[in-house]
């Protein structure tokens, strides 16, 4: 059994590292959960972002922050484009699944292309700061990252729930048409989602190209574990996203610290099984 | 003849393929083309085995590769660790993975409010979890296993030629096993649970042990082709073997093929095999996995239900020949008193049922007389239909106990009670939306009545939907069918499955004064064949004309019990109707 000392600080690299599930998480689960669409390119997008970032970075010179400004509303138009296919197609669910696979295929394959299969590394200063608590050292970058992915979820969570807009999303969620026969414009609102939902996968992209390596087959590493994030923290609610993303952070930390690193997968699948077949009424 | 010669030209086509591809090791062809086709059958094998479950029954599985995976390291263990025959393991192999799905079957086919999504994810999770299982335990420890020490039986001169024959072999039986499936009572089980699995439950199809068979044979399937591809790659790692793509591969050639054919995976694996091999042949490997990801958008797109539906749609237009209407008149009611007997047919002792906090049913007491008709009132929200459901069994009984024919049914699965003899309709219609009408009667024919030969099912369809009037739509799809329509089509699926009890959920409601009449006539008509009728109705004409007997519901509880004119005329009943004013 590890010191209290290793297992404390498990827990907090943990938190932290959760907030990259969770903030790759908010995306997928509006898309999902409100428009019914899941959107397997949503990681493509993010690494898309990460890669632009690193290019922008390295060759120009730009500092993350001002990169971030620019690929957010580009990939917020891609998010659009993205929708009117699926909106003149009226596609649904498990054809969203499909398509948006194939849509993650091609862009691995460009990305590929550009940037060859080598691994990418975006070197910056911040990438090792880090501030001590109480003998804890807590990363400045994944506590950043986790106050964004906060501040987003929060943001997106009240505007769900107080604004007109956000109750009109919700509404046609549950029954398009019921919600259209009320005035709720469902068709302009799915098209706001879905650029916001890429818009998040830019921003996860911005933090992905200074925590991580970079390699087009990256993209795929992640999918199983936010996938659980977004089913755990219940379709369409973006705190819940945020705090399961931490929740399967901190437990697979704590797996590797007591286990074996290796075992770490097992662990938010676990989570997400027990979970399915406990079948609780939240979910 | 000329009929006849055209329709076994393909089966003549078939065989001689069969032959041919059977003795092609032995034209000694370089190595390289055997094991190019090899691939096609591996993947036809693979997605046509996915298809079994996931586009048969709809339940799209994402973890296929978990099941491929477990045959590929059951042979890979047993083979280099224990020594064991390389051809006795490939059985081991299927039996393991058929084993593993269907105890994943057995716990996640019992969640009710499992979705097609929830489940396609659930089977990713199990990929992952068994990948790392497999990767931190010695069956691979990480280091991968190596595969060339595992002597080839010498069924064909090359080892190569060894592979193809047991890849082509296993690609006939998933092929056959699939048309099997295809059309058997299993497949016409698993069609039915894709389009509407709530009613096929009802129609008497045991959906929880289809789904688990269909789960199982899959899976089975999967881990043999595992077993056999173990010998083929030579050199096993966990990253290769659970790779996410193979779980996508095979859900995407399956699409683009027709999931719901059995021979459409087929069709898409091959294209896909040959479109990739094509690309990397070319040195453009990288090129090729984006041109077949574009193709495939373009596929899902422009043909959702895949090329051989849609070929098989465009053929159908192209002859679309009237079919033979046998059209029989709404039958002459004999004007003989119906024969009621006092024996009770069904008997409701104390039904309760509670959703919640809510009380939908209050202690309900009934029975309903052999050959009657009973007409079942009340305003909304009295429990009329959740009355239904639970005798149909669609909703467990909260308490109490019913009975039918004397024999306890209030604890019997839905499919179980329609075997009994009890069968339903729904207020709203509900057919298998892609099924003919003839397939959605016939269908109710199969799995609620006794059985019998295909073509005494199809008779018996035949004769329903006649005597319901749709006599000419039988190739219909039901998007093509009006209310009126529908709802009489509702009416011979269910006297299909010769209900002894037949429970009808406002048939009238939303039909003209012209198709009311009809549909009076009708169910006259089905009494005087024998069946005893629960109806559940609004419009007051009808209960007073139809109903032996009246029973008022209200907030779950039994209100008033007796002849129609009585009943409707008692000042209580008139009063929870329209309120106490007018009652008086």
């Amino acid at each position: 059994m590890p010191s209290a000392t290793l297992l404390g600080q498990a827990l907090i690299s943990g938190v932290l590292a959760g907030g990259m599930y969770g903030l790759l998480a908010l995306g997928l689960s509006l898309s999902w959960g409100l428009l019914r669409l899941v959107n397997l390119s949503h990681f493509a997008l993010a690494f898309l972002a990460a890669y632009l970032t690193y290019e922008l970075g390295t060759t120009y010179h730009v500092a993350p922050w001002w990169a971030a400004a620019m690929i957010v509303p580009v990939m917020f138009l891609i998010g659009l484009a993205q929708h009117w296919l699926f909106d003149r197609f009226k596609v649904n669910e498990l054809a969203s699944l499909l398509i948006t696979f194939s849509f993650a295929v091609i862009l691995e394959v460009a990305i590929q292309l550009y940037w060859t299969a080598d691994y990418r590394r975006f070197e910056t200063h911040y990438s090792t700061m880090s501030i001590k608590v109480g003998g804890f050292y807590i990363p400045v970058l994944e506590l950043v990252l986790c106050m964004v992915a906060g501040l987003l979820a929060w943001g997106t969570w009240l505007w769900l729930r107080k604004t007109y807009v956000g109750k009109a999303l919700r509404a046609a969620a549950e029954d398009a048409d019921i919600a259209a026969a009320y005035g709720v414009d469902h068709k302009k609102l799915a098209y706001l989602l879905s650029g916001m939902g890429a818009a998040y996968a830019a921003i996860a992209g911005t933090f992905i190209a200074l925590i991580a390596t970079l390699a087009p087959t990256q993209i795929w590493a992640w999918l199983g574990v936010v996938f659980a994030v977004v089913i755990i923290g219940r379709l369409g609610n973006p705190l819940g996203a945020l705090l399961a993303g931490m929740l399967i952070g901190a437990s697979e930390s704590i797996a590797m610290a007591v286990f074996e690193p290796a075992w770490a997968p097992v662990v938010s699948f676990s989570v997400l099984i027990a979970i399915l077949l406990w079948d609780p009424e939240w979910l | 003849m000329a009929v006849n010669a055209a329709r076994d030209l393909p089966k003549a086509a078939a065989a001689a393929a069969i032959v041919a591809l059977a003795f092609l090791p032995m034209a000694k062809m370089p190595a390289f083309y055997e094991s190019f086709i090899y691939l096609i059958f591996f993947w036809v094998s693979l997605s046509t085995s996915w298809a079994l479950l996931s586009g048969f029954a709809g339940y799209f599985s994402l973890g296929h590769a978990a099941f491929f995976g477990v045959g590929v390291y059951t042979t890979a263990a047993l083979t280099t660790k224990f020594g064991v025959p390389f051809l006795i393991t490939v059985p081991i192999a299927a039996a393991l993975a058929a084993l593993l799905a269907a105890g994943i079957g057995a716990v996640v086919f019992r969640l009710r409010r499992l979705r097609g999504e929830l489940f396609a994810l659930l089977t990713l999770a199990v990929t992952f979890v068994i990948a790392t299982i497999i990767l931190n335990t010695p069956i691979d420890g990480g280091g991968g296993v190596f595969m060339s020490a595992v002597p080839l039986p010498d069924l064909m001169p090359t080892q190569t030629g060894t592979i193809y024959i047991l890849g082509f072999a296993m690609c006939v039986l998933t092929i056959a096993t699939a048309w099997w499936v295809a059309h058997a009572r299993l497949g016409l089980g698993l069609f039915a649970i894709h389009d509407d699995e709530d009613v096929a439950e009802a129609k008497g199809v045991p959906t929880f042990r289809y789904k688990i068979a269909a789960f199982a044979l899959s899976a089975g399937i999967a881990g043999a082709v595992g077993g056999i591809h173990a010998m083929y790659v030579g050199f096993i790692t966990v990253a290769g073997t659970f790779e996410l793509t193979v779980g996508l591969y095979v859900v995407l050639m399956s699409v683009l093929g027709g999931a719901r054919h059995w021979l459409g995976p087929a069709i898409g694996a091959t294209a896909i095999t040959a479109l990739l091999y094509a690309f990397i042949s070319g040195g453009e490997a990288i090129m090729g996995r984006a041109i077949v990801g574009l193709i495939l958008i373009a596929a899902i797109l422009w043909l959702p239900d895949g090329v051989i539906p849609a070929i098989q749609a465009w053929l159908k237009r192209r002859r679309a020949a009237p079919v033979a209407t046998r059209a029989e008149v709404v039958p002459v009611v004999p004007t003989t008193a119906p024969q009621i007997s006092e024996r009770s047919i069904l008997q409701v002792r104390g039904v309760t049922k509670r959703f919640g906090g809510l009380q939908a049913l209050a202690g309900v007491d009934l029975d309903v007389h052999e050959g009657e008709i009973f007409g079942l009132v009340g305003p909304n929200g009295s429990g009329k239909t959740t009355l239904i459901n639970v005798i149909s069994g669609f909703y467990p009984l909260t308490s109490g106990a019913i009975t039918l024919d004397g024999a306890e049914i209030g604890r019997d699965p839905a499919h179980e009670i329609a075997r009994r003899g009890v069968a339903r309709t729904y207020q709203i219609p509900r057919p298998f939306a892609n099924m003919t009408v003839l397939d959605n009667v016939a269908l109710c024919a199969t799995f609620g009545g006794p059985r019998r030969s295909k073509a005494e099912m199809r008779d018996e369809a035949l004769h329903w939907i006649g005597f319901t009037g749709l006599g000419g739509k039988e190739e219909v799809l039901p998007a093509g069918l009006n209310l009126h329509e529908r709802k009489f089509l509702e009416l011979a699926r269910a006297l299909a499955a010769r209900p002894k009890l037949l429970l009808l959920d406002e048939v009238l409601s939303g039909l003209n004064p012209a198709e009311i009449d009809n549909a009076i006539r009708l169910v006259r008509a089905i009494r005087a064949q024998g069946a005893t009728i629960v109806f559940v109705e609004h419009l007051m004409r009808a209960v007073v004309e139809l109903s032996d007997r009246v029973a008022v519901l209200n907030e779950g509880k039994l209100f008033a019990l007796g002849k129609p004119r009585e009943v409707m005329r008692d000042p209580r009943v008139v009063s929870i109707y329209l309120g106490k004013a007018y009652a008086a």
